[in-house]
Formats: C-alpha cells, structure tokens, sequence
C-alpha cells in the first residue's frame, strides 16, 4: 500500500514536472502567439491588446499556474488558432489514432504469431530461411519509409487504396477503417518482424527443454506437444514484447499519420507546436504523459502483485 | 530431435493456420480492394454525371447541379471569424464565402458586392453605399444597413478597442441614413479608401461569428474539422452568379510531399502554388495554370547596418545580381522580374522600365564596392525562413553570384516563427529573401511599408524624398496625379536600391481536367465559384 502510495505521488510529480517543461519551452520558444493569430499586418497597439487580453503579459508561474489550476479542474483551455475548446478538438482526433494503434496492434499478432510458429516448426527449413530473410529487410525499414512504398505500390500503381483519401469516422466507419489499414500495416511491419524472431527463438529454447521429452513420452504427438505445452510457455516473453509493442505503435502513428495524410492527433500537435498554441500542445502531451506514466505505474503495481519480493527502493 | 519430429510430422494444422490467416489477411486486401475501387468508380461516376448533368442543363438552360470539387489547402484555416483571421492562405478560402460592400474581380478592379452601388465625395472624406436590393445571408435572412455599421464598427474597434484593421483609426463614423444607405466618414480625405472596404459583412445578430460562419458570398459553410477539412456548398439565394459546382471540400495538404500522390491518386482535383518539379511531374490528367503570386521577392537588406547603410554598396549588390539568373535555376525560367516595390498584377502602377535601372554589370559593381570602401568585398548574413523553399534557393542562387565580385554571402536558415520575431519584427538581420504581397488592391498596400517611420519598414529605408511623394500620394484626390506620385516613389526605391529587387515568383495552379475556368487574381483569391466542370 505504501509502495503503491509512493508511486501515486511520482506520478504527480512526473506530470508536473512534463507540463513545466512544456510551458518553459513556449516561454524560450521565438514566435508570439498574439502574432501568430493577428498576422504581420496587425498593428503593434493591436497585438499589445491582444497580448494583455490572452494573459501573456503576466509573470511566468503566474501564466503557469493559471493554466495548471483551470487544467486540474478539467478546463484545457481553447485553442488559439481554432477558437474551441481544446478538450473538443483533442477529443475528436483521439479515435482516429488510436484505431490505428489498435488496427497495427491486431495486424501485427494475427501475422506474427503463424509466421513465429511455421518458422520454428520447420527450423532451417527453407520456409523459415525465406521469412528470416525477409524479417530482416523487414526490420530494416523504417515505418515512414514502408509507408512510402505501400502508397507507390498499393496506391499509385494497383490503385488498392486513394492515397490522401481520407475519410472520418463521423462519416463513413467502413471507409475509415478501409483507409487505415495500410498505414497500420505501415506501422505493423517492423514489430512483426521482430515478434516473429522473438517467437521462433522462444519456441526454440522451450523445445529444447526436459518437459517437452516428458510430454512426448507420454504419447502426445508433435502438435499436442507444441500448441499444449511449448506454446504456452513460449508466448510468455512475446506477450510482455506486444505489451510495450502497443504502446510504442500508438506513438509510432505520429510519423505514419503525416505519410498518409491522416488527419489524427499528431497532426494537431505539430501544427499546434508551430502556431504557438500551447494550450493544444499543453495537453496533448499531458495526454501522452498521462498514458505512458499510468502504463509504467500499472506494471510496477502488478509486478509488485506477482512478485512482492520486489522492494520498495 | 525434437526439430526432426516436427519436420516428419508436417503438420496439416499448422499449415491450416498459415493458411486461415493468410486467407484472412488477403481477404482484408480485397474487401479493400474493392471499397476503393468503388471509391474510384463513384469518382468517374461524378465525373460522367456531370457531363451528362452538363448536357442536360444545355437543354435545360440550367446550370449542372451534381458535382463535387476538392481543393487542397497548404495551411488550415485561422479560425472561422472573418474579422479575426489574417492568414493570407484563410482570406483566399473566404473570398467565396464573405463579402465586403465591393469585392475585387480577376483584373484588379473592386466592384459592388453588398453595396449595389456607391460614391465618392469630391474630397474623397464620405463614402456613401446603397444597399443591394433582396441580398440576403447564408442563414435566410436579409443583409440590413445595421449589419453594415456592425460589421465595419467591429474592425474599428469601437468600445474603446484598437482597430482590427489599422486603416479603419481613419473612419470617424458609420451613419445610417435610410433603410438602404448608409455613409462612412473619414477623418480625412484618403481617395483608396475603398480597397479596405472589401471586409466581410456578417449579420449583427449572430452571437458566435467565431463558430458559426455567416456571409453573402456564393458558397456556405458547412463545417470544418481542424487539419482535415473545410466544407462549403453553393448558396443558392446568392444576388450574382450562382457557383457551378455544388460542393467544395479544401482539403488540408500539409504534406508538401504527398501532394503530386495525393492529386494523382485523385484524393483532390485542386492544388495552387506547386511547384514547377511538382507541376512537371503530374500526368495528362491535369492542367497546369501558369500565373503569378503577385508578391515583390528581393534581397532585402537592412538598411541601417553596415555595410548596406551606404547606397553604394546597396547599388553594387543590384548591379552583381541577375534575376534572370535566378528564375532559370529556381523555376526553369518562369517568373517575372520586378525592378522595385511593386508586382506586374497592379498595370495601373507597375513600372518595367525599373528592371533595367541595374543591368547586371560585375566591373560596375565592383567599382562601386571599391568607392565605398569595400575593394576586398566583405561578409555578411543572408537570414531566409527554411519553410519557403523558393526563397532558400533564390538565396543560394544570390550566393553564387555574388562571389564574382567578391562578397562573401553566408545563408542562414530559421524557423519562420523565428524569422518572423528576428527578422521582421525586431529587424535584427543584414539581409533576408522574402515574398511581399499586398493586402488590398491598392499601391499603398506595398509602398507604405518603406515610409521612415512605418511600423513596417523592416528594412530600415529612410528617404526624405520618398516620404514627400509618399505623403503628396496619399492626399492627392485626383487619380492620375496620386499615380504618378506613387511612381515616384517606385522609381526612389530602386535608384537608392532600397533592396535588391528580383522578381514576382511564377505560380502554378494543378486542376484536374475534369474542371475548367480556373482565374488568377492580382490578390490571393482563389475564386471556386468561376470553376465548373469541363465538357
């Protein structure tokens, strides 16, 4: 309860500490938000104006803790270039990166998983060269770069999918899955590749090991062996790799998102960073903070569950 | 061994596995595959209705009501407000949208639009307008003198706020005077008023102009999702011209990249400003408009550091400098030189025969250099925003050229915000290479900035001469008289080489082919009511 307690207030403290830094960014950054919205044209008696009536003007912490106060209370602000309220804007972009996340997730266990198997089941056959060799061109490359390659081939040239062809989920749910899954698989490949190899390895050892004699001796076949006995132990390591694999594709759609012209959460954060609108920027990566620290806190928390003889250090 | 026995088992049911979730994945292909060729069908469909609608509204006299234009847009829209959003690439979207009492066509001119007619008092100080007959606003309801005196008293500021616009301090009051007309009372005479009357009119009794946008333009908002989309539609109680195409999607490019995939893949039909590598590499499938930005791209130089305080040196640099040059390696030729502070598009005011004040002369240059104290040549900065590609190029070009008289020019790249508060506003730079362009349709939109103590004179110009023909232009009355004046000052601009003047940058404008009636305006417009599809 204590070591869960402490872990609560690092959490607290990491978010405040994020935020901070955010702001103090803005505060270095060049480019004045009142400029940003007003244009070069705008007299400087306006931008003043502008300027006194956003707050800027105020002392530093005095912005800051303005902002974090009404943040704490659930108020995000409103957006300086879109003039809405932040939560609303962030809140409709959130699906569309998140299903690709998810889409790339399911991608990468329903190939992966297979593929982790044959290469095992038939080591060194030419099977198993054939996708070692292409896991390792796989890897290779970059997710941006597969993206390329996937709008050349399968949009250009089969004309599979229209590249830029976006459609949102408030209008079409089947066009908008339709459109996602080829930057998913974008995001997919490499974390194929690399459950792929961690499968056949762990399927490996496993095999090798004295229970797997003992299940054969006790007359089950091959596949009984492998699905009821190997499998299982097998899949313990490839879960914990999917796991952080997950959260690492959500953040890898950041880059895909601008290859395929998706209109999703990274796009706002980095139009956002370069109109100066730190209230989106603010909490979009108070958001992303917000994730990867409860992720990390959950698995301290059910490590500690599983396994008390880890210390409170 | 245990290898061994998987290999003589060859398992059937694992290879069901592969199989099923081959089957699956390829099954995700195809049903993929045959949504998007619907997708590309429904496109040709559009594409076929729309001849045949076309053909039908010959017999009909009626204009083709089923079809669908997407524009591609580099930058989102600033915000739905028409008063508040000054991004050049915002003001473009909402000339369909919003009018001002006049509006501006293709050929510079400012015509009624709210207004159906106005004049102008001899001491060009009262401004009077009639109301148009039966003009009425996106929402149904009809435009009236009250939405006028609202709109323009909400640029002026009134409630002891500054003036959104800064020409608008000039306007003593907005008086009503009947149902139908209404007057505007300069505090003094100013006879280009009327180009600063092109702001939106938004009616007075829509409380949230910052979400619900409503104007008299041909086209209706419909909604908008931020860095996704812009959607309008033809506003069929519209007093002109009714659009052709029923509705229009600007679609957020942001992606400079992905913009030739995207128009071939046909995801849009519109791109302006791509560039001549962009333009070339498009198929059959597409016309490409050569027109102009209408912008003043020099070398400006901060006049008031070393060495670019003295005129020599300034002179020196126009002589070494060959826009020419500079146009065949940027844009393989296309572009058209300007020789001072004004673009082609104003006919009325720009001067060609400035173009030839320096021909480029490298014994010249040099001499002056030696004259001002510069034999050896020097160093200096040129500080160019890394996101417009044409002025980091044109920057490099300049580069190169000036080597043969030996000036050392090192190029700087920054973030635009960056530029925007080194360069611009706090005018800390030696020089810079950027595109100026004019807000209104008039001179002073591009000449004012060079007046000594404007708040725009980022490169530090100051000329006694120039602020007396400035001054005699504004105050002038008579239209021929304030145009020679503005010449003036045009021609004092390029002999005291205020900055090395280069060229207004050509622009390309991609439509698909299955659309025509694509026009340039000297302003930035992109005019989608005058496009309609092709047949």
């Amino acid at each position: 309860m204590k070591y869960t307690l402490k872990k609560f207030v690092s959490m607290i403290v990491t978010l405040v500490v994020v935020s901070l830094c955010v702001f103090l960014a803005f505060n270095v950054l060049p480019g004045d938000p009142a400029v940003r919205m007003l244009g070069l044209e705008a007299s400087p008696e306006l931008i003043a104006q502008t300027r006194e009536q956003m707050g800027l003007n105020d002392p530093f912490l005095v912005r800051y803790f303005r902002w974090f106060i009404a943040f704490v209370q659930g108020d995000f602000g409103t957006s300086y270039s879109y003039s809405v309220p932040v939560a609303g804007l962030v809140a409709n972009k959130i699906p569309i990166t998140l299903t690709m996340g998810l889409m790339a997730f399911v991608i990468t266990v329903l190939i992966s998983i297979p593929l982790g198997i044959v290469t095992a089941k038939y080591e060194n056959g030419i099977l198993d060269r054939i996708i070692n060799v292409s896991n390792q061109i796989v890897m290779a490359i970059p997710p941006f770069f597969s993206g390329i390659l996937i709008t050349f081939v399968f949009g250009l040239i089969l004309r599979i999918f229209t590249p830029g062809g976006f459609v949102s989920y408030t209008e079409d749910m089947g066009r908008f899955v339709r459109y996602l899954f080829f930057p998913s698989l974008a995001v997919a490949l490499p974390k194929i590749s690399m459950t792929v190899k961690m499968l056949r390895g762990s399927l490996i050892d496993e095999a090798a090991k004295d229970y797997t004699r003992t299940a054969y001796s006790r007359g089950n076949n091959t596949n009984g062996v492998l699905y009821r006995h190997v499998l299982k132990n097998a899949m313990i390591p490839v879960i914990t790799f999917l796991g952080m694999a997950l959260a690492d594709m959500v953040a890898g759609s950041i880059v895909i998102e601008q290859v395929f012209s998706i209109p999703g959460i990274s796009r706002i954060l980095l139009t956002s960073i370069s109109n100066r609108d730190y209230p989106v920027v603010e909490a979009i990566i108070m958001g992303i903070a917000v994730i990867v620290i409860v992720v990390n806190f959950l698995v301290d928390v059910i490590y500690r569950i599983v396994d008390p003889r880890i210390g409170i250090e | 061994m245990i290898k061994r026995s998987f290999m003589k088992k060859k398992g059937t049911s694992l290879l069901m596995v592969v199989l099923t979730t081959l089957t699956i994945a390829l099954s995700g292909c195809s049903s993929d595959k045959a949504g998007d060729s619907a997708n590309v069908s429904e496109a040709t469909e559009t594409g076929t209705e729309a001849v045949t609608e076309t053909q039908t509204a010959d017999a009909t006299q009626e204009t083709d009501n089923l079809s669908k234009l997407i524009v591609g847009i580099p930058q989102d829209i600033d915000g739905l407000d028409p008063h508040n959003a000054t991004g050049a690439g915002t003001r473009e979207v909402f000339y369909n949208i919003f009018e001002g009492l006049v509006k501006a066509d293709e050929n510079g001119n400012l015509n009624p639009a709210v207004a159906s007619d106005y004049t102008i008092s001899d001491d060009s100080t009262v401004y009077s307008f009639t109301l148009r007959d039966g003009i009425k606003f996106h929402d149904g309801s009809p435009v009236t003198v009250e939405d006028i005196k609202y709109s323009l008293e909400r640029n002026m500021g009134v409630d002891g706020g500054e003036p959104l616009i800064k020409a608008y301090s000039k306007i003593d009051s907005v008086n009503i005077i009947d149902d139908k007309n209404v007057e505007i009372v300069l505090k003094e005479a100013d006879s280009d008023f009327l180009t600063q009357l092109t702001v939106a009119i938004i009616p007075a009794s829509n409380e949230h102009p910052e979400t619900t946008p409503i104007g008299t333009g041909p086209y209706k908002y419909v909604s908008s999702s931020p860095q996704e989309n812009f959607i309008v539609t033809r506003f069929d109680d519209y007093w002109g011209q009714p659009a052709y195409i029923k509705d229009v999607v600007f679609k957020i490019e942001s992606n400079m990249d992905a913009i030739v995939m995207d128009l071939e893949g046909g995801s849009i039909d519109m791109m302006a400003r791509v560039t001549s590598t962009q333009a070339a590499q498009l198929s059959d499938k597409f016309e490409v408009y050569e027109g102009t930005m209408n912008l003043v791209q020099a070398l400006y130089l901060n006049n008031d550091v070393k060495p670019f305080d003295d005129v020599r040196v300034r002179q020196a640099l126009c002589y070494a400098v060959n826009p020419q040059e500079i146009m065949d390696f940027v844009s393989d030729g296309a572009g058209t030189e300007v020789g001072s502070a004004m673009f082609p598009a104003f006919t009325k005011y720009f001067m060609p025969e400035l173009n030839d004040t320096y021909n480029t002369d490298v014994d010249k240059a040099k001499a002056l250099l030696a004259e001002a104290g510069y034999p050896d040549g020097f160093e200096f900065t040129i500080t160019v925003a890394s996101n417009y590609g044409q002025h980091v190029d044109t920057a490099q070009v300049i580069a190169e050229e000036l080597k043969a008289i030996g000036v050392n020019a090192k190029i700087q790249e920054i973030e635009w915000n960056s530029w925007v508060s080194d360069v611009y506003t706090d005018r800390k730079f030696e020089a810079t290479v950027v595109g100026i362009d004019a807000s209104t349709l008039s001179a002073s939109a591009l000449l004012s900035r060079y007046v000594s103590d404007s708040g725009k004179n980022f490169v530090n110009f100051k000329s006694d001469a120039y602020d007396a023909a400035y001054a005699n232009a504004q105050s002038s009355n008579d239209d021929a008289t304030k145009t020679e004046y503005y010449k003036e000052c045009e021609t004092i601009l390029s002999q005291e080489a205020a900055s090395v003047y280069i060229q207004d940058l050509p622009e390309f404008v991609v439509l698909n082919k299955k659309f025509t009636g694509y026009k340039f305006f000297p302003l930035y417009v992109q005019d989608i009511a005058s496009i309609k599809p092709a047949n």
